[in-house]
């Protein structure tokens, strides 16, 4: 295999996707967002519970590659218990790697995405960046309809 | 193996005839393009005669009397005479289009301009409203069932559709439940561009007429592999795209029975379909051109007539059973591998050089991207049928599809790099 490869399908994120976090819709909760990936046919439910500002329980189902799988297992696990500013400001930051091409961010910003940096290797493989996008754009729009997004950020 | 197939300098000539096949990919790896069914690779004479038009007959066609209008004009309509013996049928009777979904739409608007009283008399045996019913089947390409979704909400009509087998036959023998009284088209595709089976036209057509209903033919997949003969096949309207066919792109082609092409009210409305317009109303040109408004694309149809010879002079018979070997061929490097499951038919009989397939556990995204790492072009998705998709309870697929250039090692190497897939996502080689 390339190297591009190994670097694409890190073991975390293989890990990631044979054991997801999150994955199995809870309660119907605060709000919910259905996305597809048109050109694949990927799709994911994906459910918020907000305390106030703070996202509680994310939970998701759906069917997709081993890409959007982890990503939304490593994304569920990363805003779970954050306020809904810092989860959007994690979304800004994770979109702003996937459009890197592969050459990443300053190492402050990598910090903050934690496991979500593993998917530096995507960023090379333009046709797969919507996979790694799908949850958290599932994620995004389930802030919008819970009426807590930041209108400034929402773009 | 007949004498009919390609001998192996054949195939290597053929091969030298397609610069792109000669190029690598990252890391230096030769390319192994099976993505033909998605869109062909083009020959020198096909980007030759593009670059000829361009560079010595370019002027607008059927408008002015210089010289150069008339070689342009002379080279459209050569390159209409080339597509339509290449299909067996009249010049006249071929309509250009940018390819086979703007042929369905066309198709389909007319019918419904003759629906709103479109094109007097002679357009209403095209006309449709409530009560009458369209068929399809399940393993329709979008193109050949969102058009008629949208008629059927324009007129009131209904769709019903025939199923698909297990095997992923069409199930024909529904047809006389499903088609009736009520129904005015049958539109089925020549071959599935998923599954490869490739559809009994004359069973369809005789139960398509029987009740006096159009029947209506996406050729699209059959016309780059097989002899296709049109008015033998009893269809009575068909369309197909240049750049399967190995032409450019933009360009297709709408053949339908010259009764049913003059019926037809216009679509697309403009100059040069027309005959006398005043500042009421215009009357219209005789087909083809009334369904050719503006500036056509005239270098991508020179193109495609340049492709329609290619694939004449080789012989379809011949392309017809070169493939048919990759089509065994394929079906055996799939079935070699172990947790692989094809989704179509795994008899190579009725069926082309196209393999749809999915491997457990691993979704077709992931199988593209370790084929696509060895220089293994497929598709991955659901190749705009996803109501075939759904039918067997699958989201997406990836799939090999061959044409007159691809090789048995080609074959070879797309199954070496299957046979990785499950390894590399630390699945054990059997299923």
């Amino acid at each position: 295999m390339s190297q591009a490869m190994e670097q694409l399908y890190q073991q975390l994120i293989l890990d990631h996707a044979k054991h997801p976090h999150g994955k199995g819709l809870a309660e119907p909760g605060t709000a919910e967002s259905h996305q597809v990936n048109p050109t694949c046919g990927d799709e994911v439910t994906l459910r918020v519970h907000l305390d106030g500002d703070t996202l509680g329980k994310v939970s998701w189902d759906g069917q997709g590659c081993s890409i959007s799988q982890a990503s939304l297992s490593v994304m569920s696990g990363l805003v779970e218990g954050q306020p809904v500013a810092r989860a959007e400001e994690l979304g800004e930051t994770f979109r702003a790697l996937m459009h890197s091409r592969g050459a990443g961010l300053d190492e402050d910003l990598e910090d903050e995405l934690g496991d979500a940096t593993a998917f530096t290797g995507v960023a090379q493989f333009p046709a797969r960046v919507k996979c790694a996008l799908l949850g958290w754009a599932a994620l995004r729009d389930a802030l919008a309809q819970a009426g807590v997004a930041n209108k400034e950020e929402d773009r | 193996m007949t004498t009919a197939a390609l001998s192996a300098g054949e195939l290597a000539a053929v091969r030298a005839d397609f610069p792109l096949l000669g190029r690598t990919l990252r890391g230096g790896r030769r390319l192994v393009y099976l993505d033909s069914a998605a869109t062909s690779q083009k020959p020198d004479v096909v980007i030759d005669a593009e670059l000829e038009f361009y560079t010595q007959r370019n002027a607008a066609v059927h408008r002015g009397a210089h010289q150069l209008a008339e070689e342009a004009t002379e080279a459209y309509e050569q390159a209409r005479a080339q597509v339509a013996a290449f299909v067996g049928v009249a010049a006249d009777e071929i309509v250009w289009t940018a390819g086979a979904t703007a042929g369905m739409n066309l198709l389909t608007y007319a019918m419904s301009n003759a629906s709103l009283g479109r094109g007097g008399a002679a357009a209403r045996r095209l006309a449709l409203g409530p009560g009458d019913e369209i068929v399809v089947t399940e393993a329709e390409h979008h193109a050949n069932l969102v058009p008629w979704q949208e008629l059927c909400a324009r007129t009131g009509a209904t769709l019903r559709w025939i199923g698909v087998s297990d095997e992923g036959r069409l199930r024909l023998d529904q047809l006389a439940d499903v088609v009736g009284e009520r129904t005015r088209v049958v539109a089925v595709s020549h071959a599935s561009n998923v599954t490869g089976a490739i559809t009994d036209v004359p069973t369809v057509v005789a139960a398509a007429h029987e009740v006096g209903a159009l029947a209506v033919l996406d050729a699209c997949q059959s016309v780059p592999h097989l002899p296709v003969d049109l008015p033998a096949l009893g269809v009575d309207v068909a369309v197909f795209s240049g750049h399967k066919m190995l032409g450019p792109t933009g360009v297709g082609a709408l053949w339908a029975r010259r009764e049913i092409l003059e019926a037809m009210p216009p679509v697309t409305t403009g100059g040069s379909m027309v005959e006398v317009v005043t500042m009421e109303s215009a009357t219209y040109a005789p087909p083809p051109l009334r369904f050719e408004a503006g500036t056509q694309m005239v270098a991508q149809a020179v193109g495609m007539g340049a492709a329609a010879r290619y694939l004449q002079d080789l012989g379809m018979d011949a392309v017809a059973e070169h493939e048919a070997q990759l089509t065994r061929a394929l079906l055996d490097a799939v079935a070699r591998v172990p947790g692989v499951r094809v989704i179509g038919p795994t008899d190579p009989v009725d069926r082309l050089a196209v393999v749809s397939f999915v491997v457990d556990g691993v979704h077709a995204h992931d199988v593209g991207q370790v084929l696509d790492d060895a220089g293994v072009a497929v598709r991955v998705g659901h190749h705009c049928a996803q109501p075939l998709h759904r039918r067997f309870g699958i989201a997406a697929t990836a799939r090999a599809s061959a044409s007159v250039y691809t090789t048995l090692e080609d074959v070879e190497a797309f199954g070496a790099a299957l046979a990785d897939v499950r390894p590399f996502f630390g699945l054990g080689g059997a299923a």
